[in-house]
């Protein structure tokens, strides 16, 4: 660039040529110069704030972009953070002891309608409804023909059904992913395992949620995406409790009796191995409550675990610890068996057994009177004590949802009346899970299990409720109960079972007792020289009709049944059978 | 020299964005490649799942029992019972091994006897 100069020598001549003042031209080139660079300085300050909105507007326009664009679009997981955690978010599998599956989950799909989009109503309707027998064509029909946008059909289909919708063709039929639980067993420990229902439901996938049994009870445990799928494993053994269901089954039908239970147990962890109650229902097709009759005869009701009955002349085996254990009888010490009154009622025995029997004669021959007299040595106070300590007078603590409503009864009262009914097992409701429970602690060694149905992996020793002297001597009396008394069909040979029978006349609707409705009950042990389980088997209203007279007592019905069940479990539970040793007159085994 | 740094600057720019281009379609590649195997692993799983179903329901002690009273005469299978039980003892000790017999001794010569 040329700069002008200030002074330009033609213009100042003239101008002195003139008589002009020359420094005006000066002064007029220097304004004229300040000017030409203001006018710049203002250009370039123009043109940087200009370039600095510009890139304002860019930026503010990119993150409005960006925000518009995260506000409309779907959100998605970041790819990178996409772990095998989410793949195996399912509700996880239950297994049995021994690995095997008891619940699953298998991949079905929901069947949905946007009826706007259903091309033919009517012809979709009837379609419909041959592929699903229980969807009326009529109903379908204006259904598909209303003002809804949208219809849930059915929550969960199999794949031919899917491919019967399918080829309908209708494009307003629609299928969404669905995970199903799955019970491969059918109906086998329907009531341990409970059931399931869909929770919330979306169209890609639904909520499924525990509705009894463990299921319910482990609900968080099996929708914990942290614990990965980790499968949930109880203590039931699956040939087990199919043995055991079907010989249950089959004695229920046998000795005519309208329901009934069996609970196997290990005596030293309290784990149970089977749980039966009869009638029983498939968890894959769960039915819906009784609404109508009695609630007792419920399929859905668990016998084992929410029936609290009076399980009658089983709890004689109580008193008869208990006085042992407070060293105020030995095992044959004489006890007064002649019939008595006090006050209205009359304590009196099945059959006269003469005045007085031994203690251990008295639990064989199963004596009220007898028991009724120890109760009153031990007193009302120690008693209700004792029963508490072995967890009689509580709701057990098994892994069940059913197991808080499982509340034993007993009188808020605790009279001396109450005292001497309670001892021989009137006046007091518990359940089979309870007489599990408290049979284990008596034959252990004398220390307190907790029922589970959830595999133990160490051993838990609980409270001492008897010492191992006593334990070991209601062994043998229970044994002789077997062997001499009341529980003769009990006998299995190899596998020296030991227990007691009771058999509780059931209470009318109204007050007192039915004449000719018992519920039986057989608590047994076996083996009885070291228990290593607990079978209590109930039968309600079991009725032996092989006599001209029906027999109803439990020695007729529950015994032979739990015999049986023994004969085909033992074996299965690993058990070789044992060659008892016969006591030799006059000799005692001794070691050199 | 200042032409030869700016020359230099420009280069290693260069070489930087195409490492960075590289970068991010390899890192694109590997994410998809995370999506796809994820993918797979959903579909063993449930592959798996199923199979493990379908192997508990033909093993479900009703349907064994089935087999094993429909299949009697060929497999002759029997319940457990405690006679299925044998004590140590009951079992013979196996004896000594004799080896393979190399100098047959005759103890009857067949040829002279009347």
């Amino acid at each position: 660039m040329i700069r002008k100069p200030l002074r330009p020598l033609a213009r100042i001549f003239s101008a002195r040529s003139l008589g002009e003042d020359s420094n005006l031209i000066e002064h007029a080139n220097r304004r004229e110069r300040v000017e030409i660079e203001y006018e710049r300085i203002l250009r370039k300050t123009q043109r940087r704030l200009i370039m600095m909105g510009g890139i304002f507007i860019i930026s503010f326009g990119i993150v409005g972009m960006r925000m518009t664009a995260l506000a409309v679009s779907e959100p998605s997981e970041p790819k990178a953070r996409a772990t095998a955690s989410h793949v195996l978010a399912s509700r996880a599998d239950i297994i049995d002891r021994n690995k095997r599956i008891l619940a699953t989950n298998i991949e079905t799909h929901s069947l949905y309608a946007h009826p706007q989009q259903v091309i033919d109503p009517a012809a979709t309707a009837r379609q419909l409804s041959k592929i699903f027998p229980d969807i009326n064509a009529i109903e379908m029909e204006a259904r598909l023909s209303g003002a809804n946008k949208f219809l849930w059909l059915k929550s969960a289909i199999s794949p031919e059904e899917k491919q019967a919708v399918h080829d309908i063709g209708d494009p307003g039929l629609l299928f969404g992913a669905r995970e199903m639980r799955l019970y491969p067993n059918g109906q086998l420990a329907g009531h341990i395992l409970g059931g399931t229902t869909f929770g919330e439901q979306g169209v890609h996938s639904a909520e499924v949620l525990g509705v009894a049994g463990v299921e319910k009870a482990f609900d968080d445990f099996l929708r914990d995406p942290k614990l990965n799928g980790k499968p949930l494993q109880l203590s039931i053994d699956l040939s087990v409790q199919s043995a055991l269901e079907r010989v249950l089954y089959g004695g229920m039908r046998l000795m005519n009796a309208k329901a009934a239970s069996a609970v196997l147990m290990e005596v030293h962890t309290g784990e149970i191995l089977a749980l039966s109650s009869l009638p029983d229902f498939d968890p894959n097709n769960r039915p819906h409550m009784l609404t109508e009759g009695d609630q007792a005869d419920d399929p859905l009701f668990n016998r084992a675990v929410q029936g609290v009955y009076e399980l009658g002349s089983v709890f004689k085996t109580f008193a008869v610890a208990q006085a042992m254990e407070l060293g105020l009888v030995a095992a044959d010490t004489m006890i007064d068996t002649k019939r008595f009154r006090w006050g209205k009622y009359s304590i009196k025995d099945f059959k006269n057994y003469g005045p007085e029997l031994t203690v251990e004669k008295v639990l064989v021959k199963s004596s009220n009177v007898g028991t009724a007299r120890l109760s009153q040595m031990i007193g009302d106070e120690n008693q209700k004590t004792f029963l508490n300590k072995l967890g009689l007078l509580a709701a057990t603590s098994i892994e069940l949802v059913e197991g808080p409503t499982g509340k034993p009864q007993y009188p808020s009262n605790w009279s001396e009346i109450s005292t001497m009914t309670i001892s021989y097992g009137h006046g007091i409701s518990t359940s089979p899970v309870h007489l599990a429970a408290a049979y284990s602690a008596i034959v252990n060694g004398g220390t307190l299990v907790k029922p589970t149905v959830v595999k133990q992996t160490v051993p838990h020793i609980g409270e001492r409720i008897i010492s191992q002297k006593v334990s070991m001597r209601m062994r043998s009396i229970l044994r002789h109960v077997v062997t001499e008394g009341t529980a003769s069909y009990g006998e299995v040979p190899g596998y020296s079972v030991a227990g007691k029978t009771g058999t509780a006349d059931k209470p009318s609707i109204h007050s007192g007792y039915q004449k000719d409705k018992v519920l039986a009950t057989f608590a047994s042990f076996f083996p009885s020289n070291d228990p290593k389980y607990v079978l209590i088997l109930t039968l309600d209203e079991p009725e032996d009709r092989t006599q001209s007279k029906p027999r109803r007592t439990a020695g007729w019905t529950a015994v032979p049944v739990a015999a049986e069940m023994i004969r085909r479990v033992a074996p299965l539970l690993g058990l070789a059978p044992e060659i008892e040793i016969s006591p030799q007159n006059g000799l005692t085994l001794a070691n050199n | 020299m200042k032409n030869l740094f700016l020359g230099c600057l420009v280069v290693t720019v260069m070489g930087l964005a195409f490492w960075a281009y590289t970068e991010n379609y390899a890192t694109k590649n590997a994410l998809d490649e995370i999506a796809q195997l994820n993918e797979d692993i959903v579909l063993a799983h449930s592959r798996l799942r199923v199979l493990n179903a379908e192997w508990a329901y033909l093993n479900r002690p009703d349907r064994l029992l089935q087999l094993v009273n429909a299949n009697f005469d060929d497999l002759r299978l029997l319940q457990l019972t405690s006679d299925h039980f044998a004590r140590l003892e009951q079992i013979p000790y196996p004896g000594p091994d004799l080896g393979p017999i190399t100098e047959p001794i005759e103890v009857m010569n067949r040829a002279k006897s009347p």
